[in-house]
């Protein structure tokens, strides 16, 4: 049955479905019982599923992180929540040089089966800190999985498969558009479903490939229906899954259209979009009309919030840059 | 208590000590938490903890010689530290879980662990892989303090599982240095545990240095008076006392497992040796500190107790010398046998459930290891 949710419900009942399912699944972070999360996105859970599963924890990121590990180790699931983006680097030591390496190190003894979720991204009008897009540092890490979703359906999906999977995987998800409703299958069973580690073509079209993922894809869909009013196809594609990418679909896309332009609000230096370029590059060569470009935050701290308008990318940067890529 | 305002210095630390240098026994003695410590060994026992000792310590020495020799890339001695090592590990209960630092080999030794199991890593062929859930006995951690963290995380879970408030309970040890006290995982680790009233035992080894860093430069207070500040009760023993490391080891470990909460142990020792076998500890203390430590030695006391007690004769000291030199002889040749690893395995364990990139940059290596002429991959 289909019920019209927003992003944060469907995340919610997806953490609902997944405290359900599995009685290892535990639930920590700051804030995240009574109140539900700054963002609400677990409002209710500490209540059905008692303080031992849905934790409040003291305000320290390592420590969430660390006691996650330990938590692992010892049999748990724990779904860690960072309250925000620009919190998560007091954790960055234990994700990157425990959460992300114990399997390996152990030669698959130990796994951590943990999901750490941040809501990113800009576009709330916050304070510095709230608004940053962290992705790029998480990608360059082996034995990390990152996903971001864009849609209600997927987050509900999504989440679910986050915590079954026993990767590690940084779950981001895009905050500015909690509150965007679409149709989730609420019923319909996991197994089947689309898989968490692949990208997926949001619009199908045949005159330029519209890379994007979270909040991005939004825009990217905006600027598709405005492009198709002035006679121009976008192919968008929702990335999805981060790190590994699932890139054989854009590579069809790109060798159709021979146009690529990458969506992004993170910096564009050393970030997502210059490795997309990097392997579109390499394997459709022969295809690409112009190079594969890059529209995306620029390379400077996230700025104020009465400035982040003309920081993030819009319709029309997006629209500006498919423009470019017929002028090669 | 220490007099001045560090923490180590030439003053006589108060703390536990139930077998003082010269070897007399002290019967009990009140620790600063009020408790009071005493041990009731048989005498197997006492002979078991001085064969522990020595062979702890030769395996030590054989480790050492080996990356001298260079058939190990790096070895972080515990000289000095078994006494420490070996009466907090005896105290663990089969149950019971520890999470090391890279220098616990003592520790892993008592756990009844093939000591072999840690030199792999040393020696450079991976990154000291077991399943801390089987030997429990989590993997070395080399980065300060992390461990910490996970102890405590492993705790809760104890504590989730129901698993504490009686003697079948199980606790966890932490263990990490006068160094890492100073990291925020340490202090973040000290109020989980507090505030989660988790059954472990925070273990330091204030061995007086870090690297080249003197206690004076990690704290203002006697590393065991921390505890008060997060709730929970602290005690300083005399590090290289055996019998009193594991009198308030295992005091600390009963009261974890029923339910009562943490407790940090602060064992006051010394580091004899360098902080690595790439360290340099000439260049940053007197020989004259060594010596004052040396007269302290962990070891020479339990053997003069034993002697002076009639627990054994020479003949035992020979045959625990005879034991510990074949076992680190057997130990030698058992690392010199160890196979480097094929190169493909860079590529193995990074996920559970794979990767298609990595799977992609594994065939493209073993493509272009093929290309050699005579390769055998």
């Amino acid at each position: 049955m289909a019920e019209k949710l927003t992003i944060g419900k469907a995340l919610n009942l997806g953490l609902r479905r997944a405290l359900e399912a599995d009685p290892k699944v535990l639930i920590m972070g700051e804030d995240v019982g009574k109140l539900g999360g700054v963002f609400r996105i677990t409002d209710g859970l500490q209540k059905d599923f008692g303080e031992e599963r849905v934790i409040d924890t003291p305000l320290a990121e390592s420590g969430i992180i660390g006691t996650a590990v330990g938590l692992a180790i010892r049999g748990y699931r724990p779904v860690c929540e960072i309250q925000f983006d620009g919190f998560v680097y007091p954790a960055y030591d234990q994700i990157v040089s425990q959460v992300a390496k114990m399997h390996y190190r152990s030669q698959g003894r130990v796994k951590m089966p943990m999901v750490i979720r941040i809501p990113f991204g800009g576009g709330i009008g916050a304070v510095e800190h709230h608004s940053e897009s962290p992705e790029a540092y998480f990608a360059h890490t082996a034995g990390l999985k990152v996903v971001s979703c864009a849609t209600p359906e997927d987050a509900y999906v999504m989440i679910q498969q986050a915590v079954a999977s026993d990767d590690p995987i940084v779950f981001l998800e895009p905050k500015r558009r909690y509150y965007e409703k679409g149709d989730v299958e609420v019923d319909a069973d996991l197994a089947g479903a689309y898989p968490l580690h692949a990208s997926r073509v949001a619009r199908p079209g045949t005159d330029v490939t519209v890379l994007a993922y979270g909040p991005m894809v939004r825009t990217a869909l905006d600027a598709a229906n405005a492009a198709s009013a002035d006679g121009r196809e976008l192919e968008v594609i929702d990335l999805r899954t981060l790190s590994p990418l699932d890139l054989d679909p854009v590579f069809e896309s790109v060798r159709r259209t021979g146009r690529c332009v990458v969506v992004h609000e993170a910096p564009s230096n050393v970030g997502l979009g210059a490795e997309l370029a990097a392997r579109i590059t390499e394997q459709c060569f022969y295809s690409l009309e112009a190079p594969v470009l890059r529209v995306t935050g620029y390379d400077t701290p996230y700025p104020a919030a009465r400035l982040e308008e003309e920081f993030l990318p819009d319709l029309d940067r997006v629209l500006d840059a498919v423009d470019r890529t017929f002028g090669w | 208590m220490t007099k001045g305002r560090g923490a180590g210095g030439e003053s006589a630390p108060e703390f536990v000590q139930l077998l003082t240098p010269d070897g007399e026994r002290i019967d009990k003695v009140t620790g600063a938490d009020g408790v009071e410590y005493t041990v009731d060994f048989t005498d197997d026992e006492y002979r078991g903890l001085y064969r522990d000792l020595v062979v702890v310590r030769k395996l030590d020495a054989e480790a050492t010689a080996l990356q001298r020799q260079g058939e190990l890339g790096i070895w972080a001695s515990l000289l000095g530290q078994e006494a420490a090592q070996v009466g907090s590990g005896r105290a663990l209960r089969q149950q019971d879980m520890a999470f090391p630092t890279y220098r616990e080999h003592g520790v892993l030794y008592c756990r009844g662990i093939d000591p072999i199991m840690p030199l792999s890593l040393f020696r450079g062929v991976d990154h000291g892989a077991w399943d801390p859930n089987q030997f429990r006995f989590n993997m070395y951690t080399i980065v300060i303090g992390a461990q910490t963290l996970h102890a405590t995380g492993y705790a809760m879970g104890i504590t989730k599982d129901g698993k504490v408030g009686n003697d079948d309970g199980e606790a966890v040890i932490a263990y990490f240095g006068d160094g890492a006290s100073a990291q925020g995982d340490v202090n973040e680790a000290f109020i989980w545990a507090s505030v989660f009233n988790a059954p472990i035992v925070f273990f330091c080894q204030n061995n007086q240095y870090a690297i080249s860093e003197p206690i004076e430069k990690q704290t203002r207070v006697p590393l065991y008076q921390r505890a008060s500040g997060f709730g929970f009760p602290g005690v300083r023993v005399d590090g290289n006392d055996v019998l009193a490391s594991y009198a308030v080891t295992r005091a600390a470990l009963d009261h974890a497992r029923h339910g009562q909460g943490p407790t940090l142990i602060e064992a006051y020792t010394y580091r004899m040796g360098a902080h690595t076998t790439t360290d340099d500890p000439t260049r940053y203390r007197m020989a004259g500190e060594v010596e004052s430590w040396q007269a302290r030695d962990p070891i020479a006391r339990v053997r003069a107790f034993i002697a002076k007690q009639q627990i054994a004769g020479d003949d035992f000291f020979t045959e625990v010398d005879e034991l510990a030199r074949r076992e680190s002889l057997a130990l030698r040749e058992r690392v010199l046998a160890m196979p480097d690893p094929d190169p493909l395995t860079i590529f193995e364990h990074v996920y559970p459930h794979g990767s298609p990139l990595i799977d992609s940059q594994r065939q493209g290596f073993a493509e272009y290891m093929d290309s050699f002429e005579g390769s055998s991959h």
